[in-house]
């Protein structure tokens, strides 16, 4: 696992200070999976900024974080997604040799074939991270993002950070 | 980490199982999203490594083993 010690000073100053209490989850919310996963429909969400080459890019000027997000089609050919993520945080290579090291439609095309899961969803979502402050993420963005993903009768998602 | 645990805690009082990936325990294990799977890499590496394709299935295969916890928020470490 990644840890504080490996980061830049930087970004070790930065996320020390940060006040991630703020933000606590807190009832944690649980919505019981009462499917089995051969049956599921299953999305994906990701914050790794991706989007696709007709979509406007992620906004790096809005200082405190950029919550808007992205509907990335089912169909699409995960390679050929651009990321506009510009945090120095992490190291960019790996997803951009790979985007399914952030968003991995490819394994669960593969995941779907073989039937381990029922079906997947016919879009998933992505956002960029390091949003400093994520009040507009929590009152708007992420909830529309799920009140989709009820619509299309999604019954589980995998969340992947950078 | 903050982002991704934010987004699963709306989907899952959407009524929709979650589970987070996450490479930062000490920031995931304060945000609480309902399910979460540490795994051993580095920052922007969530799914191990780029073109590994068996090494990204072991770990959607073991984040995936978490979503029918109900014991939230579920914190588990995946071995390298």
């Amino acid at each position: 696992m990644a840890t504080y010690e490996e980061m830049s000073l930087r970004v070790r100053l930065f996320m020390k200070g940060y006040p991630f209490k703020r933000f606590k989850i807190d009832p944690v919310p649980v919505a019981p999976f009462d499917k089995s996963l051969s049956k599921a429909r299953v999305a994906l969400v990701t914050s790794a900024g991706f989007h696709t080459p007709e979509q406007p890019g992620f906004d790096q000027g809005i200082s405190m974080g950029d919550a808007s997000f992205r509907e990335i089609p089912g169909h699409i050919d995960v390679q050929i997604l651009l990321e506009s993520h510009n945090s120095s945080s992490f190291d960019h290579a790996g997803i951009e040799a790979d985007k399914n090291l952030a968003l991995p439609v490819d394994r669960f095309r593969e995941l779907e074939a073989e039937g381990a899961i029922g079906e997947l969803n016919h879009r998933h979502f992505s956002f960029m991270g390091s949003i400093l402050n994520p009040r507009r993420l929590i009152k708007e963005t992420a909830p529309q993002v799920a009140r989709s993903l009820r619509a299309d009768k999604v019954d589980a998602v995998l969340l992947t950070p950078v | 980490m903050q982002t991704v645990s934010l987004i699963a805690a709306a989907i899952e009082r959407e009524g929709i199982s979650t589970v987070c990936i996450s490479l930062l325990r000490e920031v995931t294990s304060v945000i609480r999203p309902p399910r979460a799977l540490f795994v051993p890499y580095p920052m922007g590496y969530p799914l191990g490594a780029p073109n590994d394709n068996a090494l990204q299935r072991r770990i959607i295969d073991a984040a995936l083993a978490l979503l029918p916890r109900i014991d939230v928020p579920v914190f588990e470490e995946m071995q390298r």
